[in-house]
């Protein structure tokens, strides 16, 4: 017998629990400006946040997955991400599609009931959400194929979460980015649970990062509640898918602090005190520590930065709430290029029984 | 003029628009060295390249999500199965974003992409290379669902196919794959989608059918015809969405209506034009509308497949139900 192949899964981590910097952390650690705008983000996440399962509560809005608790690793994303990127998300990635161009009305619209909140889509930006779990993650290898046949030399960003590492898709999309050596980064939001099924009822295996190995690409773990370390390893991977044509696949370790959506409650299956423990880690507090620590942060720049996020979300809801619901007819409307002939009867029915319904 | 087996016709089509449009890309399991399991894609790899004619990693549901993503990026992607009963694994693709991308983003991203595949019994394969469940991809909106019978419209079809802005389902009938050679002339002029063709203008009994039952339909066609009795002829072509007008046209005409398919009874799509024709044409009608189709069964392996396929003797006894 003999070893013929040995691998390592790298763990970065460059802010600690306790807000220590890491000796070995990038440039970005020093740079205030920078990290004072991750900050603001991961505040203008936490509060449009709060906004959207309080509209939900409150009949104004469908059901709503919480980003709670994983600030850092959709802002660190965001932030990493170029103009000139692409970015295909699953869906619970709002403050990333945010920081990439995406109006907020827009995403409270989706969320809403409204098809009109994927507006954005946009071929050399963002895609759309993708509700199938997993899906997303192979038409992201069909896009970034695309973009390699057309020389773009764009790089391309895919997000899933836990769960979806268990679908054959995840497996599928990170072999083919292995062979055809796809501009392709994969980013799996670790927040340890899938609905019900924590982590450790999804795989065996010790991470999910190491499924990369299995298709031959670079594979690491990452402190999903440090948004220095995501940011700085997300950018490394879009880097590499640029300039090298290569993927990587990224897990990302945070937890979800709070139900999988509005629609769940996670006091059926979660085990009381685990959230609170992990609170302890939490990305926004913990980047907040060491900028006051750095004497960067203070108390009245921290209300300020609570008061502009406040104001910004609180537009984008005036705005989402003042929209007025598309025609009816819009079902058919977008349905193929050009309406089939056998559809008219249809259409014509809908449109009389919807005026009807207008002239009362 | 060359003369040319359906499949031949399906190779020339593809040789014509790619070399017309540059955003093709052709892709499937074995399709480039090998030239695909059928030899439908056979000389495209030497002439246009490894980049718009890939081999893939062996996953369906990989080459279907990978013709989603292709599409919605500027390219137009062509995609092959080797069979019709290996397509359910990319079935989440298809239904779940091929067919819904253009809707979702109202207007802002679609798939012009076409998803091919030999379907249907009769080529002594083993199990799930005989499938005929075209109802399964005509059920869902947004999509096209196109079945030539004959090489030039295979040619002129496919051609439609690689040219329509939305996703298409384009179902080969392997059994006629290689059966009749006809002249197909490489002109690149496409056929209308969405449009059923008269084979045979009739005046006593309209013969609905598709695909590759469309042999065993104008067969009997020729022996009414000995017989003194003209038979219009139907190729409805594109299942969905249906050209039902022309159909109910003809019924009003002749009063009498035989649907042939391969497809299982239940289900079918000769369950929508029965129903239509009930619908809209049930006072033209001499006799109750018969359907001649696949058992509701499984399809067998090759030993019994012929009990299986609606043959000649069955749609004659059909037509003379309603001729009586």
């Amino acid at each position: 017998m003999k070893i013929v192949a040995n691998y390592e899964i790298p763990f970065y981590q460059y802010l600690d629990e306790q807000s220590i910097p890491a000796a070995d952390a990038p440039a970005l650690m020093q740079d205030t400006n920078h990290l004072i705008r991750l900050y603001q983000q991961m505040v203008i996440s936490r509060t449009l946040d709060n906004k959207a399962v309080a509209l939900q509560r409150t009949g104004k809005l469908g059901t709503y997955p919480s980003t709670r608790g994983q600030e850092a690793v959709f802002v660190g994303m965001g932030d990493a991400l170029t103009d000139a990127d692409i970015f295909i998300p699953y869906y619970r990635d709002t403050a990333t599609l945010m920081q990439h161009g995406v109006p907020a009305a827009d995403i409270l619209l989706f969320w809403g009931g409204d098809e009109r909140g994927n507006l954005f889509a946009d071929a050399d930006k963002n895609y759309p959400y993708s509700v199938p779990i997993g899906s997303q993650l192979l038409y992201a290898a069909g896009v970034a194929t695309a973009n390699k046949i057309r020389k773009t030399n764009k790089a391309v960003l895919v997000t899933c979460g836990d769960g979806a590492t268990s679908q054959g898709d995840f497996y599928e999309a990170m072999n083919v980015a292995g062979i055809w050596q796809l501009p392709l980064v994969f980013v799996v939001n670790n927040n340890q649970w899938a609905i019900s099924i924590p982590r450790t009822a999804q795989s065996a295996a010790q991470t999910l990062a190491q499924k990369g190995i299995a298709a031959g690409i670079a594979c690491e773990q990452v402190d999903g509640n440090d948004v220095i370390a995501v940011q700085a390893r997300v950018a490394v991977a879009l880097q590499k898918a640029r300039d090298n044509q290569t993927a990587t696949v990224l897990e990302m370790l945070c937890y979800r602090q709070a139900d999988h959506t509005t629609a769940d409650d996670a006091g059926r299956y979660e085990t009381a005190g685990v959230r609170e423990k992990e609170w302890q880690k939490e990305p926004v507090g913990r980047l907040q520590n060491y900028l006051e620590k750095q004497g960067v942060l203070m108390p009245e720049t921290i209300s300020v930065i609570n008061a502009a996020a406040v104001t910004v979300v609180e537009e984008a809801v005036t705005e989402y709430l003042a929209a007025t619901p598309d025609q009816p007819t819009a079902m058919f409307d977008h349905l193929y290029a050009k309406l089939p002939a056998a559809y008219a009867a249809q259409y014509a029915e809908l449109k009389m029984i919807n005026s009807f319904a207008r002239n009362g | 003029m060359t003369e040319m087996t359906l499949v031949e016709a399906i190779n020339q089509a593809l040789m014509y628009e790619m070399q017309a449009d540059a955003s093709i890309v052709v892709m499937g399991e074995d399709i480039g060295k090998n030239g695909g399991v059928f030899r439908a894609t056979v000389g495209l790899l030497e002439r246009f390249g490894i980049e718009r004619v890939r081999d893939t990693p062996l996953s369906e549901n990989m080459i279907g999500g990978l013709a989603v993503g292709m599409a919605m990026a500027g390219l137009k992607p062509v995609a092959e199965f080797q069979f019709m009963g290996f397509m359910y694994p990319a079935m989440n693709q298809i239904i779940n974003h091929a067919a819904r991308m253009r809707n979702r983003t109202r207007g802002k991203l679609h798939c012009p992409l076409v998803i091919r595949a030999p379907y249907g019994c009769g080529i002594h394969a083993p199990e799930h290379h005989s499938e005929s469940t075209e109802s399964l991809f005509a059920h869902i909106p947004g999509l096209r669902v196109v079945i030539p019978s004959t090489p030039a419209r295979a040619y002129g079809l496919l051609l439609a196919a690689m040219r329509d802005p939305d996703p298409v389902i384009f179902l080969e009938p392997a059994r006629l794959y290689r059966w009749a050679k006809q002249a197909v002339p490489d002109d690149g002029v496409a056929l209308p989608l969405d449009k059923c063709f008269i084979l045979r203008q009739g005046t006593d009994v309209t013969l609905v059918s598709w695909g590759s039952l469309m042999r065993e339909t104008l067969a009997v066609a020729d022996t009414l015809a000995a017989n003194g009795i003209a038979a219009e002829v139907i190729d409805v072509a594109t299942l969905k969405p249906l050209d039902l007008p022309t159909i109910l046209a003809s019924v009003a005409k002749t009063g009498r209506c035989v649907i042939i398919h391969e497809a299982p009874f239940s289900g079918g799509i000769g369950a929508d034009i029965s129903a239509a024709i009930a619908e809209q044409g049930l006072l033209s009608l001499q006799a109750p509308v018969q359907r001649v189709t696949g058992y509701d069964t499984i399809v067998p392996y090759a030993k019994l497949e012929k009990y299986y396929l609606p043959d000649e003797t069955r749609i004659m006894a059909a037509v003379e139900r309603v001729m009586a």
